[in-house]
Formats: structure tokens, C-alpha cells, sequence
């Protein structure tokens, strides 16, 4: 059973195709990674799902219910560009925003006081935002984002503008969200960047999807054997290779040979045994091929 | 859902009364405007610089006039000065003008004199000092003319006569004193002050919008409520505002009318007293404003007001809204906001006509056509305007005001997603057909 079921979405502006028929099947407690380059159509999915605009063709279901706008208080949404009221209070801010996701006046101020005391914020509660850094408006973003405790979490280039420890902090406060059984959407154009905390990802381009799966099983399907050795030996001669195997790059420094091999068949414990017969063999590693060259792979070959 | 349009009326309206610009303006507002009226008023009866005119008066024409508290004369001697001698007197005497009256020649012919009276000065002569001079001398020849024409002045003087006339209007019942002026008065600061208050808040709603929208926040409320919930609640929340200060002005303005009828009710109480009955004196200015004020249906007109005052606001807040949200920065509004500014201003132009005349086919059709009829009707409603005028007036603002609404809020939400570059008219009224 998924939690977030798109089906057939199209979304058109004038003349521009800003989503085709785009189909994405998000399972609970998962974290999912949307991913595409600039103005591939990400900004305009999430809007649909979002309730911010309406697919032109296609629907929408949550948990198997068509969306309708109530679902918006089970969404927490975190844009690309950042904001809130300037000369608003952030305390005040952030209830604010949860109170316009349906909680109690005393709730919200209760669950702000205790995300500005666990985030270390206690004293910006008073203070207006525009008095703010911008990595502390960020992180009182961030607590408006998921103070209502929402079902669906949506990120639209979440580690922007973070520095290295924010986002840290961000990352594994996410991570705890979807423990407690959150759905999360990653959007963005720095595959790199989500690529180690995605469970499912999807690409995007030109407004369609070109691939949609587990990120495991994506890179285990575009990997393509190649491996990569260190090898200590004192010979000025290349290490012999098993038949079947294409050396793609050697590289003498000091007293070991780096190289990059490519196998034929999937036997990698061929290549091991004759490797270790001819010195010591200190690295031995499957080359994972990364999100970027394989969504670069992927268009290319359209 | 009507929640959630409420916590953004209570937002806008708290942020707004919170700040001190709010509180500066209710205070100031009223002391400035009323400044505005009251210091020319009050400069006028400051007393002017002493004036000396020199005058050589030939013909003896001005009888020796000693002019006016700032303008006084000082005659030369026509039998020791000639018109260059007292030319030079003139100059080295640095008096303010020299006034030079010809002789007559042997017909004493005024006519002849008039042409030929000359005014010297040394800078510019104040327009109503020339003014006064050339009353005084009009004056004087007339007399000359009655004397040659046999006329005794003393007869003449007798003959004058002051009327002032006392104006009843037959048509509101009862014979009450007209109370025209008053009411030409309650019907300019109704107008004006919706004029002012439109354009006042109009431009702050368009500025939230734009803050909303280049502070980015816009596109996480509309995560969480519609475009619609979050432009009217802003609108309501704003009229909120202005209502507060509206009535908290209308609170001083009665304080300090009870404050105004004791201290000169009071007064002129004690002076009819002691005045002979029957005398109604002339300088009872006041207390008959204060009269017909009591005549005035306050209630009527204030109930109009509040009305004309809301619907018109509303009806162009929400076209302010949909201008900044289609914009992203403020310099951005101006060629949208003459289209919106012209009927205002057009109002304003007309509401000093439709004083005039309440009835006239222009007040007519500008207090009917919804767009100047919050302003034009308020220059009305003092005098009697018919019921079905008001009534039409009325159903036609409450319409366009909701079909303005409902194309502004379409035009606003797909606006205030839009960024980057300043559209044009023409694609913004495409919006409005835009599915969502």
C-alpha cells in the first residue's frame, strides 16, 4: 500500500508542457528523492501535490483517497525559496503557521517552545525574523515545516543555504521523521547530495519521467562492472590480467600498481584469485556508478 | 476553513494596530488635517507689516484717506510738491509705493483723472494692496460723479442697505433653516476621507501582497490555505484596521463636539442674556452651526458612510491585491495603478461639482456607476437623494464589488506565483482564465 500515488499527472502553462503524463508510486515511510535537472517540472509536481496548483490531466491519491484540500494539513512543505514575514516574530511566526495547519493555539505554542529549545533557539523566540541570520531563519523554517507533525514531508532543495552542521542537524532530524513513520520527498538537481539517504528516487526530465525505483536496485542495474585495485607488488610490469578482463587504466605510484578494470561476465572472484597471486592486494572495490552518471547515461541514450 | 481565514484577519489586523505608525496616524491625522484647514485661516488674521503708500493727490480726489490698518497714506502738499519732487521724495523715503493722482484740468472730468492715475513702486506690489487702492479710488470717483451729477452723499450714504437672506427648505417637513453650507461640508470630508482611506489602505494591501510575495512566505501559505482565504483575509483584516481608526476618530470628533457646544453654547447663552430680546447678534456664527448640526440626521449619514466607506474600499482592495501580486517589486505598480487611481480621482473632481449641485445629472450618474459612487454619493447623501437611487447605488457597488473580487483573487493566485519578469496588462487579464 503506498502513501502517495501519482497517476498520469500533465500540467500545462500556455504553450509550455511543464509535466507529461508523469505516474510516481511513493511508499510509506520511505524517503524518496525527486530528482531532474533545472526546470525539468519537480517545482510544478510539488505544487500539484501541494495543493498550490491543479494537475490539468491526472490525479492525485493519498493513502488511496483522491487529494482533496484537508489532506494540506497532513503536508509539510519546505520550498526552494525560503521565507517568512520579515517583521513577524519567529515564535509568533511559527505558531502561526501551525495554528494554519489546524493546531490548537496551546498545542502549537507548547510543540514551538519545544523545538526552540531543542534546536538551541530559545532565545530568537522574540526576536523578528529579519533580525535573523540566514541559517537561523532557515532552521525556524524548518520547525514550521514539521511542527504539525505531518503523514507526507516535501523538501524542494532541502540542503541549500545550510551549512555543513545545520544540515546535519536537518538530515537526521528527517531521518527521525520518517522512524516515526513520515513519508519524505526529496526534490532536487544535487543528486549528490541526497543520494546516501534515499530509499526510492525518480528521474525527471523535460517534464517526464525516465526512471523510478529503488536507489539499491537503479545503481545495481547501471553498474557495469568495473573494479578498482590496489595492488602492492614491485614488478614494473602491469599485473597480468584473467582472459575476460579489460584493464581500462593503470597507474604505477611508488611501489603499487592502481588500476581499473572492467569484467566481462559478473566474476569478480576470478579477477580476486589472480590478483592475489601476484602481490598484495590492498583494495578491492566495485565501482557504484553515481546518480549523476547514470541519469547523464540514462538521457543520453533517449 | 473559515478558521483559517479568520487567524489571517486576526494577524493582519494585530500587526497593524501593534505598529506605531498606526498609533501616529490616528493621533496625528486628525490634528494634521485639521491644521490643514485651520492654519491658513488662522495666518490670514495675523497682522500684516505697517504699508506707507505716498500719495500726491492733485486734484484733493481721496479726501484724505487714512487707508487701512496696513496700508496707510501720507499725503504730500500738491502746492509744494510737483510729480518729480515727490518722485524723489519717494525714493529716498523707501516708503512701500508712491500713488500719483493728476490734476483734473479745468473740467475736472473724473474720467479723465481715472486714466491717468499712475501707482510707482520700487518692487512688486502685493495683489491685494493694489486691489484695496484701486477699490478706494473707484469709490471715490463715484462719489465725484453722483456730486456732479447732483447727488447729495449724505442721501447716498442712507440708501445702503445689507441683506442677508434666510434660506428655508420646504421639502424636509418640517421649515427647518437650510443648512446648506453644513451640509456641503459633511458631504466633502465624507468623500475625501473615503478618497484618502481607499488609497491609504489600498497601497498598504498592495505592499503585503508584495512583501508576501518577495519575502517568499507566499508559497508556503498557500501550502497551507488558498489564495483566496489568504488575499481576503488579508483585505478584511486591513478594513478591520481602518474601521478602528475611523471610529476612534469619530469618538474624538463627538467628544469634542460636546466639548465645543459647552464652551460656546455656554457662551453665547450668557450673551443672549444680557443682549436686548429680539437682537440676534452677528457674531453668533458658531452658535448657529451648532444649530443646524442638531438638525443634521447623523445617524442617516453615518450608516451611508459606513457603508459607501466599506464597499468601496473593498471593492478596490482587491484590485490593489491583484496589482501587487503580479508584481515583484513596488516600483513595478505604477503603470498598473493609473488604470485603478483614474476613477479616484475622477471622483474627487466630480464630488466638488456634485456639492454644488446634488442633483445635477453628473452627480447622477458618478454617485450611481459603482466604481466613483462610494465618493460621489457620500457629496449627496447630506441632501435628500431619492430611495431608489441610493438603493440602486448600493446593490450595484455590493455587485461590482464581488465580481471584482472573484477576478482580482483569480488574477492573485496565479500572480503571486509568478517571478522574474514584469508582465505586461495584457497577460495578466490571460490569468483570469487560467484553469488552477
Amino acid at each position: 500500500m503506498s502513501s502517495l500515488s501519482i497517476q498520469n499527472v500533465s500540467k500545462f502553462y500556455g504553450d509550455h508542457t511543464a509535466l507529461n503524463k508523469v505516474s510516481l508510486e511513493i511508499p510509506q515511510c520511505s524517503v524518496f528523492g525527486l530528482l531532474g535537472p533545472n526546470g525539468a517540472g519537480k517545482t510544478s509536481l510539488i505544487r500539484i501535490i501541494n495543493h498550490i496548483t491543479a494537475p490539468d490531466e491526472g490525479e492525485i491519491r493519498i493513502d488511496g483517497q483522491k487529494l482533496k484540500p484537508a489532506h494540506t494539513a497532513n503536508i509539510g512543505y519546505l520550498p526552494e525559496e525560503r521565507g517568512l514575514y520579515p517583521k513577524m516574530k519567529a515564535g509568533e511566526q511559527v505558531i502561526y503557521l501551525a495554528r494554519l495547519k489546524g493546531l490548537s493555539k496551546t498545542e502549537a505554542t507548547q510543540r514551538a517552545k519545544a523545538w526552540f529549545q531543542r534546536f538551541e533557539m530559545k532565545e530568537w523566540w522574540n526576536k523578528n525574523v529579519e533580525e535573523l541570520s540566514k541559517g537561523m531563519a532557515q532552521k525556524v523554517q524548518f520547525v514550521a515545516t514539521i511542527i504539525h507533525r505531518p503523514k507526507l514531508l516535501i523538501f524542494d532543495e532541502p540542503f541549500t543555504g545550510f551549512d555543513p552542521i545545520n544540515t546535519n542537524l536537518i538530515k537526521s532530524e528527517i531521518l527521525k521523521l520518517r522512524e516515526e513513520g513520515a513519508t519524505v520527498i526529496f526534490s532536487t538537481h544535487r543528486m549528490e547530495s541526497v543520494e546516501e539517504i534515499c530509499d526510492r528516487i525518480a528521474l525527471i526530465n523535460k517534464a517526464q519521467k525516465i526512471l523510478e525505483g529503488p536507489l539499491k536496485g537503479i545503481q545495481q542495474e547501471y553498474k557495469s562492472n568495473i573494479y578498482q585495485l590496489e595492488l602492492i607488488n614491485t614488478q614494473s610490469e602491469p599485473p597480468e590480467l584473467p582472459a575476460g578482463a579489460e584493464l581500462l587504466e593503470s597507474k604505477r605510484e611508488d611501489n603499487s600498481w592502481h588500476l581499473q578494470v572492467r569484467l566481462q561476465q559478473d566474476e569478480p572472484n576470478r579477477l580476486l584469485q589472480k590478483m592475489m597471486t601476484q602481490g598484495n592486494l590492498v583494495l578491492f572495490k566495485e565501482q557504484i556508478p553515481s546518480l549523476n552518471t547514470i541519469f547523464i547515461q540514462k538521457v543520453s541514450s533517449l | 476553513m473559515s478558521s483559517k481565514i479568520a487567524l489571517i484577519i486576526q494577524r493582519e489586523f494585530i500587526n497593524r494596530v501593534r505598529k506605531k505608525s498606526f498609533l501616529i496616524m490616528t493621533i496625528l491625522g486628525p490634528i494634521l488635517s485639521a491644521a490643514l484647514f485651520i492654519l491658513p485661516a488662522y495666518f490670514a488674521t495675523l497682522p500684516d507689516e505697517e504699508r506707507v503708500v505716498v500719495v500726491l493727490d492733485e486734484p484733493v480726489l481721496m479726501d484724505f484717506d487714512k487707508g487701512k490698518e496696513n496700508l496707510k497714506f501720507n499725503y504730500l502738499d500738491p502746492r509744494k510738491f510737483d510729480l518729480e519732487d515727490a518722485r524723489r521724495f519717494y525714493e529716498k523715503s523707501g516708503h512701500y509705493a508712491f500713488l500719483y493722482i493728476p490734476p483734473g484740468g479745468s473740467n475736472m472730468d473724473p474720467d479723465f483723472i481715472t486714466q491717468n492715475i499712475v501707482l510707482y513702486s520700487m518692487g512688486d506690489i502685493n495683489f491685494s494692496a493694489e486691489g484695496y487702492i484701486e477699490d478706494l479710488l473707484e469709490k471715490y470717483i463715484q462719489k465725484e460723479k453722483l456730486k456732479s451729477q447732483g447727488v447729495d452723499p449724505e442721501v447716498l450714504a442712507r440708501t445702503q442697505t445689507k441683506v442677508d437672506i434666510r434660506t428655508i427648505n420646504i421639502e424636509e417637513g418640517t421649515e427647518k433653516e437650510s443648512l446648506t453650507p453644513v451640509k456641503m461640508g459633511i458631504g466633502y470630508i465624507a468623500g475625501f476621507l473615503i478618497y484618502l482611506f481607499v488609497f491609504i489602505y489600498g497601497a498598504q494591501i498592495m505592499r503585503g501582497v508584495i512583501e508576501e510575495k518577495t519575502s517568499r512566505i507566499v508559497e508556503v501559505m498557500i501550502s497551507s490555505v488558498k489564495p483566496f482565504e489568504l488575499m481576503f483575509g488579508k483585505i478584511i483584516g486591513l478594513a478591520s484596521v481602518a474601521l478602528l481608526q475611523f471610529l476612534i476618530w469619530l469618538v474624538f470628533g463627538i467628544a469634542l463636539y460636546f466639548v465645543a457646544a459647552t464652551f460656546i453654547l455656554g457662551d453665547a447663552l450668557e450673551a443672549s442674556k444680557v443682549a436686548a430680546p429680539g437682537y440676534a447678534p452677528d457674531q453668533d456664527l458658531a452658535l448657529q452651526i451648532m444649530n443646524t448640526i442638531g438638525q443634521i440626521d447623523f445617524p442617516y449619514i453615518i450608516g451611508c458612510f459606513l457603508f459607501f466607506f466599506m464597499f468601496g474600499y473593498l471593492l478596490y482592495a482587491a484590485l490593489f491585491a491583484a496589482i501587487g501580486s503580479a508584481v515583484d517589486k513596488e516600483s513595478d505598480t505604477q503603470q498598473f495603478m493609473f488604470p485603478v487611481s483614474l476613477p479616484l480621482i475622477a471622483s474627487i473632481i466630480v464630488l466638488i461639482r456634485a456639492l454644488d449641485n446634488p442633483d445635477g445629472s453628473i452627480a447622477f450618474w458618478f454617485s450611481i456607476i459603482p466604481f466613483t459612487s462610494p465618493i460621489v454619493m457620500m457629496a449627496r447623501i447630506p441632501f435628500s437623494v431619492p430611495w431608489w437611487e441610493l438603493a440602486l447605488s448600493m446593490v450595484l457597488l455590493v455587485g461590482a464589488f464581488l465580481v471584482m473580487t472573484w477576478l482580482a483573487g483569480r488574477i492573485y493566485r496565479t500572480g503571486i506565483l509568478m517571478y522574474g519578469k514584469k508582465p505586461r496588462l495584457k497577460e495578466i487579464l490571460k490569468w483570469i482564465t487560467y484553469r488552477h
